[in-house]
């Protein structure tokens, strides 16, 4: 398919990251320490991206509230630890390829243990909800619950280490700024999961279809194709992006609880309601937005650090209360 | 007379408490295109709308093609080679003017002499390939809803108002199209408020009120009879020009 003539991007909420990035560039006064939380804050906003994606394809296709995404963040992240734990030795060596060979097989399961769990939860607990909001907020956070006790259960209720293996630890030193390994890692995996994901979007039938099915999902029907089946798949592969997210938040942190997922649930619907309910690319500035705003805001004043991402999506909604990029509903 | 592609017998859609078909009964015949005519509210929209199965049928029997669809899923009927036209166009705003098109075209990409004639019939189409359809005129969304259902063959075409909002030119433009399409043996079931254009281009009318079919029979016959209009659509074609 031909590139899209004609089709202009909306510089506008680019142009919002550069001037919050330049903003704080003033405020903050060291190009140094500048650099460093720039690149903290992208790699957060991209971890962020990483496990909402799902969720706002989710409600945009499909119009269910999904309290419980976080359950498949906290999975993810339960299985690198055993994961790692398998791989104890190649995630202990003095190597990068023997540490990739362990970190891979934990990426790997929390994504495909992740994935079929939703697709166990899409049939037995989102399937009976359907076009009921209420319903569905109840019983995904009852969901929730159930699957944190289950956690409970085979990991214990104690905070679990997830130390990250050797080589991706420590800094780039250059000059006196100090970035660390594992945030240039984060990063350049956010954006190659979002590049796949524009590809997929912009590339091809199915995401034609997708694109299609958040917009008006009754005509994709009425035009012959099954969106019950295409909402299984986004779903399945929403909850897998959750788990290999969960994977990296967790050794993002080192460390893991049975409340890591739960704990992301706020900052994600606050992504995805500023980036536009169902919009990838929203999803993809939001969390930028967000992610940078956090370090920025906790360097400068810490005291307002927790209230300052509720502040952003209220002045985000007063300039575009459709968010970033909103999907157009027809 | 020409044998009937699609029956309606005695069929009843509720939408939530409200009642609104009561034993609808008529047929499409093959390679026609019929009229639904009504006053607002009478149950025309619902009518297509639960042919396709967007509404489900309480009771009675739809049957496409001899075969009961009544209880299909609405991607299975519209397999069967029934397109929609819903009365708000149904475009994807945020797709191309062609993946709006890619995606309507379910046995490859719209190429060809279909591609061909829709860029005859809508010239728009063309001229607009790449552009976001959300970015079209309201006309020229109604030419690419239109030109959705026919980029492929298809056995049945529902169409809900094509003429709805729309400046005089177009809609003449829009009922030289349609004229063009009835000679490829398309069968047509619309539903019209514009009585210019349902005299143009109908063979066969039905006539519904509150929710049931009140008269069925040649669109010339009742063009011809302004007693009879009046009676039933409360007011004569030649007011409504």
């Amino acid at each position: 398919m031909k590139p899209i003539e004609g089709q202009r991007l909306d510089w506008a909420p680019l142009a919002l990251l550069a001037a919050v990035g330049v903003a704080a560039l003033a405020l903050i006064g060291s190009p140094s320490t500048w650099v460093t939380l720039t690149i903290a804050g992208l790699a957060m906003g991209l971890l962020i991206f990483i496990m909402a994606s799902g969720l706002t394809l989710v409600f945009g296709l499909m119009d269910v509230m999904n309290f419980a995404h976080g359950l498949f963040i906290a999975i993810g992240a339960y299985l690198a630890v055993s994961t790692l734990r398998l791989f104890s030795a190649a995630a202990g060596a003095d190597s990068f390829l023997a540490n990739l060979a362990a970190v891979m097989p934990a990426m790997l399961a929390a994504m495909l243990v992740a994935g079929l769990l939703g697709w166990f939860f899409e049939r037995v607990i989102i399937r009976p909800v359907y076009g009921q909001h209420l319903k569905q907020i109840l019983i995904t956070t009852g969901g929730m619950i159930v699957a944190e006790q289950l956690i409970h259960v085979f990991w214990g209720p104690d905070l679990q280490p997830l130390a990250r293996p050797a080589s991706l630890r420590g800094a780039f030193i250059i000059g006196d700024m100090a970035i660390e390994k594992y945030r240039l890692i984060a990063v350049a995996i956010g954006l190659v999961v979002f590049a796949g994901m524009m590809l997929l979007l912009n590339r091809t039938k199915i995401g034609l279809l997708i694109r299609a099915g958040v917009e008006n999902k009754e005509m994709v029907e009425a035009m012959g194709y099954r969106i019950r089946r295409l909402f299984v798949g986004v779903f399945v592969a929403g909850s897998a992006l959750a788990g290999l997210g969960g994977a990296l938040w967790g050794m993002y942190q080192e460390s893991v609880t049975v409340h890591i997922g739960a704990n992301m649930m706020v900052l994600m619907f606050i992504v995805i309601i500023i980036g536009g309910l169902g919009s990838i690319g929203g999803c993809f500035a939001g969390a930028l937005l967000v992610g940078l705003v956090a370090n920025y805001v906790g360097y400068l004043a810490p005291k307002v650090a927790l209230g300052s991402n509720i502040l952003l999506m209220v002045l985000v909604l007063l300039w575009r209360p459709q968010g970033l990029y909103p999907v157009s509903k027809t | 007379m020409a044998e009937n592609l699609l029956e309606l017998s005695g069929v009843h859609t509720h939408i939530a408490q409200y009642h609104i078909l009561q034993g609808v009964e008529f047929a499409v015949p093959r390679g026609e295109l019929t009229m639904l005519l009504g006053r607002n509210g009478a149950g025309k929209t619902t009518t297509l709308r639960t042919i396709l199965g967007l509404w489900r049928a309480s009771a009675g029997t739809i049957r496409f093609e001899s075969a009961d669809i009544t209880q299909r899923e609405t991607p299975d009927i519209a397999n069967l080679g029934i397109a929609y036209v819903p009365e708000s166009m149904g475009i994807f705003a945020g797709l191309t003017v062609q993946e709006n098109l890619v995606l309507a075209a379910r046995n490859g990409a719209p190429a060809g002499e279909r591609l061909e004639r829709i860029f005859r019939f809508f010239p728009p189409i063309k001229t607009f390939w790449h552009l976001p359809a959300g970015l079209l005129s309201g006309g020229q969304k109604q030419m690419l809803a239109i030109s959705r259902a026919i980029v492929e063959p298809r056995k049945l075409i529902l169409i809900d108002e094509p003429t709805k909002g729309l400046a005089p030119a177009i809609i003449n433009n829009l009922i030289e199209a349609f004229a063009e399409l009835k000679q490829t043996d398309t069968t047509i079931l619309m539903v019209e408020q514009n009585f210019h254009a349902a005299r143009s281009l109908g063979d066969s009318v039905a006539v519904m009120d509150s929710g049931r079919i009140v008269h069925t029979g040649r669109m010339a016959e009742l063009a011809a009879n302004e007693a009879l209009q009046t009676k039933l659509l409360g007011l004569s074609l030649e007011t409504h020009q």
